[in-house]
């Protein structure tokens, strides 16, 4: 029997919706709330969603049942007077800058005040002493704009099982804080920005790199050549009110030329060169059995979380760098000949659905002769922006074409957008590849869904490759631990650390309703249906390319342009707890491990005395002493380091001497 | 282990007592601890040595001769202001403020010469009797003290003693021979209500776990007792963990837990100590365990410290903090008797609470109810403190009225000098941050859940603080308000926000900013915290202000509409003035304003000039005459 509840006198069928806040949404009643999103935990904090259901008083729309029979009122004088004055009591308490403010018109803050009618405030002004957090590539943190909803803090934890952000003190000093109230730099945020995307107002933003590719679109002498990542195509539209899924890359073209681009490119041609050293070294590992399972590389969100959880597993990962940063290296060897520019002018600027990229194109191994591969990294959101400020008309713009060579793809590059689109792309080179036959049907559909965590089983020539396709770090975490424990019997898992893939990243406009994202997704599907080729292995410009500057596929010269390495982040990056910080510009630095292993072994003692030898001589001044964390030398414990020499198993004795070289070297003389 | 073994244990410890003369029991309660008891212990023990006397520290193992002395330590004795008390039995002498000096003479006079030491003794304030002790006490004599019979007389770090007291039989009883049906049943009868705050029947409760189809099942012990002036848990655990231990047990019979939590706040060190203590003792005896009392049930005690959060004391928080997460409540539904500690149906029980438990299994229901009233049976303990002759730790039946506890057994209130006065009564503070104000005209309503309920109070967890004329109601509740607001969780934003602005306001009305519209926005902003907070805490918040605002209204639009603070303690509003009639123009107050905003003729009355006039109230102390008033 169907069951139904009364809310605001409507007859609501109830259909299995977890809570009454769900139910109401889809009868059309938005019922206010901030903490609330269908992929989080209940947390019931901001009491705006509270509605008054008959016997049993005011309750949470969002932690209630829905039952049969309920009778409910969802907007009562006594309903409205208490969201009035929550709204009040959190715009006492919020830096009200609206106009300068990332999240201007785009928050729900602002809308709900809109909304309520909030005309004055009656409560006392917070003092709004915070310092903004900019220490981050990625992301910026106001915390004077934070309404403490816990949003940010409970995807990072549930979703992403990151837990970067969390809540310090009491009462009216609680904050939103990484740990420590360390930086956001400093911990172990991935940078997949979606705190930002579900923070409903302005205090965690992606970090606007606008500024800086307008300087060089203004320099006269750089020619600025902008790539565009595949998911963006199908989601700037909605940022001028399209239609989620509307295809505008003619669009895009246009408006980047428009802008002052000198040439536009796709990262959809690094996508594809990515697909055939991915997976030759895929059908490499397979022939010599391993390490398996292989991990994909184009996620840096996912990189960055791989390096600091799972180290053990950095060999599993494979070793070709992003389609991004491979664009990079290319383009920075390809362009200053094919342009007929000087390498350092040259700019090239991603246009990506990515906050992580922006963390990525900053890593120093992907910079070359001190300039960056990538110069800038804008999000789908900042060259919306871009083109608004501009004063064009999105939509009325005539489509141009991108340039070539770098400008062209196929399907496979493409689908690299959603979540199981790496994979579908490797299948579709792979079964050619190891069959030497072609391949008809291109279209690997088992790869495609919505499910966080999903397998499959292919038949490659005989051999049965189990893949898995994973978004979600979350759900990137179980696959690992099962990885690490050796209860994995996967080949190869894809994974993207945001909802959907790429297409849901934190760079593009914000959505909180999935049908969105799989708009988005069907529509990447549409354009490989569209294109001429779907098979990376076809594409021409990939192949010459090969044949002029990369040579041989997993060869050397593609190794060094197209493929990196990882780094263990397991330990904390601190450099240690300084004890003395020496003031003179030419300090000797000395580090004692107090890590457990050289703890266990004395090194507590060897710093309490190296400390007393530095005092007793007065060398404060000279020498900045530090109780040191690991330098992952454990089994030659104790170690220490002075200036950059690395003692294992140490005694008072070498440290001191090591330390009295090192000043003598400098013209100190440490004895008395 | 079974009931059997018990009658052994107890008559064991019988046949041992019966050689004993005479028994010194020294209050190891925190307060007299904070005072020195722990050292009078030692020196007495010395003496008793140096005198010869035989002296018996732990009475099971001992071999004795006949005129040994039983010294022993006991858990609160309820008087902490008379502090450090030494109990002398069976003479049913009590020392009080007892000093390690008085150590000698209590052995060589009371002991050795069966003679009473006056000057230890208490004196009634009302009529200047000494009082040989409790029976002549008035502190003592009125008071019914049930859930804490045994603290204060029994070792709470003996087993034996308790065990002796019929510890144990209840659970035994309850294991043995009861179903949990039967338990929860009985204690539904006995009409208990949770004596943690909300007065919650406990037998209900306890069936709603029971219907709860699940493996694993907890019950909690909640001591993290927050409320500023409470300390009942506290003396409860420090003085008869074993009855704590022994009602969780009971509970987890009749819920079908096997393992328990009692959570106490980490700054009860002898609370933690004196649990852990009771827990592996009854563990190493047998009494929790497998196979509890041949039910073939098993049953474990965790100890759990908590970090001293307010908010932990609600239960959803309290749990959190058990799992090792930040104490912060969840909404409820689901409640934690379907999905409570790590997801599990859990039971949550204040200390007092599984206290009784034992006791009214051993009664029986019918007996139990005829203490208190028809809808609030049985006892209830209270921190009782502020501005009242004795205060300490008292204990009566529910229904009692507000007079026999401020006039009898707190002895009366007292004026700013520490003098009994006969009319300085102003107002009871009762059940902390989530409790009201009562006034003059409750002095004779029965203390009860509903009735306090009804007059917007609460029982709370039984802090009871007096307040005499020279209080300020506003800073009385702007003390609360801040307490509150330092102890917020900062979830929801009611509380979180809400308690802020109520406390500028407060801060409004005391600095003289006030108006009487901040009284009524006080007053929405109240309701506004009640209605639509997260968890008890803010829903109860704004409690003693809304009270306070009810029946002290007057001294409210006192404070913003004449600018004036009655109880004069607001020194935003004192206007300091001379009165020309006193006034001797001897100049000392001139002298003595370091802003030099007095002046005048010598000889002549002097005056303020209020512009200049910082309020320090240096003048009024000058004076010799008591000229300057409204300081």
């Amino acid at each position: 029997m169907k069951e139904f509840l009364t809310i605001d006198g409507i007859e609501i069928p109830i259909e299995g919706e977890r809570n009454i806040l769900e139910l109401a949404r889809k009868a059309g009643i938005d019922i206010p709330s901030f903490c609330y999103h269908s992929e989080l935990s209940i947390y019931g904090a901001c009491r705006l969603c509270m509605v008054d259901i008959e016997g049993r008083g005011l309750v949470t729309s969002c932690s209630t049942i829905p039952e049969n029979g309920m009778m409910i009122r969802s907007n009562t004088k006594e309903l409205r007077e208490i969201r009035k004055t929550i709204l009040e009591l959190l715009l006492a308490n919020h830096d009200k800058n609206c106009t300068t403010c990332g999240k201007n018109q785009n928050c729900r803050l602002q809308e709900l005040s809109r909304r309520f009618g909030i005309d004055e405030i009656e409560f006392k002004q917070t003092d709004m002493a915070h310092e903004k957090d900019r220490s981050s590539l990625a992301l910026v943190r106001d915390p004077n704009k934070c309404i403490l909803c816990g949003d940010c803090i409970r995807f990072c934890d549930e979703i992403q099982s990151v837990g970067a952000l969390g809540f310090a003190n009491r009462g009216a000093d609680v904050i939103v804080t990484p740990a420590f109230g360390k930086d956001i730099a400093d911990v172990d945020c991935v940078n997949c920005g979606q705190c930002a995307r579900v923070c409903p107002v302005g205090a965690i933003t992606v970090k606007n790199d606008s500024e800086d590719v307008w300087a060089d679109i203004d320099d006269p002498k750089k020619t600025v050549v902008a790539q565009i990542a595949p998911a963006i195509r199908v989601a700037l539209g909605e940022y001028f009110g399209m239609k989620p899924g509307t295809v505008t890359t003619g669009q895009i073209v246009a408006a980047l030329k428009q802008l002052g681009f000198d040439q536009v490119y796709d990262t959809s041609f690094t996508a594809d060169l990515t697909i055939i050293e991915e997976t030759t070294e895929f059908l490499e590992r397979v022939k010599t059995g391993g390490p398996f399972p292989m991990f994909t590389s184009c996620c840096p969100g996912w990189v960055k979380f791989a390096e600091q959880y799972f180290p053990k597993l950095l060999g599993n990962i494979s070793s070709c760098k992003s389609p991004q940063q491979m664009f990079g290296s290319l383009a920075k060897e390809m362009l200053p000949a094919l342009l007929d520019v000087k390498k350092e002018d040259v700019s090239l600027v991603s246009v990506m659905p990515c906050t992580a990229k922006k963390f990525e194109a900053g890593r120093p191994e992907f910079s070359t002769d001190g300039m960056r591969d990538v110069d800038h990294v804008i999000t789908t959101q900042e060259l919306g922006h871009m083109i608004e400020q501009s004063g064009m008309d999105f939509k009325a713009l005539k489509p141009a074409a991108l340039d070539l060579p770098l400008g062209f793809k196929t399907g496979a590059g493409v689908i690299f957008g959603n979540s199981g689109g790496v994979t579908e792309a490797v299948l579709r080179f792979a079964s050619e590849k190891v069959t030497g036959k072609k391949l008809e049907n291109v279209d690997f559909k088992e790869a495609r869904g919505e499910e966080g965590i999903r397998e499959l089983t292919v038949d490659l020539n005989g051999t049965k490759i189990r893949m898995a396709v994973v978004y979600g770090l979350g759900n990137a975490r179980k696959v690992c631990e099962d990885a690490k424990n050796g209860k994995c019997d996967y080949h190869f898992v894809e994974v993207m650390a945001c909802p959907g893939g790429c297409i849901g990243g934190a760079g593009q406009p914000a959505t909180f309703n999935w049908e969105t994202i799989r708009k988005r997704g069907q529509s990447l599907y549409e354009v490989d249906k569209t294109l001429q080729l779907h098979k990376s292995q076809d594409n021409p410009y990939v192949q010459e390319a090969y044949k002029n500057i990369l040579g041989e596929v997993g060869g050397h010269k593609a190794h060094e342009l197209l493929h990196t390495g990882y780094q263990n982040r397991k330990r904390i990056s601190d450099e240690g707890l300084s004890i003395f910080s020496g003031s003179a510009d030419n300090k000797v630095e000395v580090g004692v491990c107090v890590g457990t292993n050289c703890y266990v072994k004395g090194s507590q003692t060897i710093l309490t005395e190296v400390l007393k030898y530095i005092e007793s001589r007065g060398l404060q001044e000279f020498v900045e002493a530090k109780a040191a964390f690991c330098f992952e030398k454990c089994s030659g414990a104790p170690v220490a380091r002075v200036g950059e020499k690395i003692i294992s198993e140490c005694t008072l004795r070498d440290v001191i001497d090591s330390l009295e070289e090192e000043l003598a070297k400098r013209g100190l003389k440490a004895s008395v | 282990m079974g009931a059997e073994d018990l009658k052994k244990i107890k008559q064991a410890y019988l046949d041992t007592a019966a050689r004993i003369k005479k028994r010194i029991i020294i209050c190891a309660g925190t307060g007299c601890v904070a005072n020195g008891s722990l050292e009078i212990y030692d020196h007495i023990l010395r003496s008793l040595k140096s005198n010869g006397v035989e002296a018996v520290v732990e009475l099971d193992k001992d071999e004795h001769d006949s005129d040994a002395v039983q010294l022993s330590h006991s858990g609160c004795q309820g008087f902490c202001q008379m502090g450090p008390l030494v109990a002398i039995e069976p003479d049913g002498i009590l020392y009080v403020k007892v000093k390690e000096s008085d150590a000698e003479q209590i052995v060589t006079d009371t002991i050795r010469d069966h003679k009473v030491i006056e000057r230890l003794l208490y004196v009634d304030p009302a009529n200047g009797q000494r009082c040989k002790g409790p029976a002549e006490i008035p502190f003592y004599k009125r008071q019914h003290r049930f859930s804490l019979q045994l603290c204060g007389h029994v070792d709470p770090e003996n087993i034996n003693e308790y065990i002796y007291h019929d510890g144990y039989a209840a659970a035994a009883k309850a294991y043995a021979e009861m179903s949990p049906e039967n338990v929860c049943e009985e204690i539904l009868k006995s009409g208990l209500r949770g004596r943690g705050g909300g007065g919650f029947p406990t037998g209900k409760k306890w069936q709603f776990a029971l219907k709860e189809k699940n493996e694993k099942k907890y019950i909690i012990c909640n001591g993290d007792e927050g409320d500023p002036g409470a300390f009942m848990d506290r003396s409860i655990m420090e003085g008869n963990p074993h009855a704590v231990i022994e009602g969780m047990m009971i509970a987890a019979r009749a819920i079908g837990a096997d393992e328990g939590y009692v959570y106490v706040r980490t700054e009860y060190p002898f609370a933690v100590k004196r649990m852990i203590k009771a827990c592996e003792d009854a563990e190493k005896m047998g009494i929790l365990g497998d196979d509890v009392f041949g039910s073939g049930l098993s049953m474990r005690i965790n100890v759990m410290e908590g970090a001293g959060a307010f908010v932990c004391g609600e239960e959803t928080a309290l749990m959190a903090s058990i799992e090792g997460m930040r104490g912060m409540p969840t909404p409820k539904p689901p409640f934690p008797a379907q999905k409570g500690l790590f997801g599990k149906p859990t039971i949550i029980n204040n200390v007092e609470t599984l206290a009784t438990v034992p006791l009214i299994i051993n009664m029986g229901a019918p007996e139990y109810k005829k203490m208190g009233t028809s809808t609030s049976p049985g006892t209830k303990t209270f921190a009782l403190t502020g501005h009242v002759s004795n205060t300490g730790l008292i204990e009566v039946p529910l229904g009692t009225t507000l007079r026999e506890i401020v006039y009898n057994i707190g002895g009366g209130v007292l004026d700013a000098k520490g003098q009994i006065t006969g009319d300085g009564f102003k107002s009871v503070q009762i059940g902390g941050p989530s409790g009201g104000c009562l006034t003059e005209e409750h002095l004779d309503m029965p203390l009860d859940f509903d009735s306090l309920k009804e007059i917007g109070a609460m029982v709370g967890s039984g802090g009871l603080v007096v307040m005499n004329k020279d209080t300020c109601i506003v800073q009385v509740a702007r003390f609360f308000m801040q307490f509150t607001q330092n102890e917020s969780c900062g979830k929801c934003i009611p509380c979180r926000e809400g308690t802020k602005q109520m406390l500028a306001l407060l801060d409004d009305i005391i600095e003289g900013r006030g108006t009487l519209e901040t009284l009524d926005r006080l007053e929405k902003l109240g309701h506004v915290i009640m209605k639509a907070s997260l968890c008890g805490l803010g829903k109860t918040a704004p409690n003693p202000v809304l009270s306070t605002l009810k029946y002290f209204r007057a001294e409210y639009e006192a404070h913003v509409t004449q600018k004036k603070c009655p109880a004069g303690q607001c020194k935003a509003l004192a206007r300091p003035e001379i009165d020309p009639l006193k006034c001797k123009g001897c100049t000392l107050c001139a002298r003595a304003c370091p802003v030099g905003a007095i002046s005048g003729e010598v000889r002549k009355p002097h005056s303020i000039d209020p512009d200049k006039c910082i309020k320090c109230g240096a003048c009024a102390a000058a004076c010799k005459f008591g000229a300057i008033k409204g300081v």
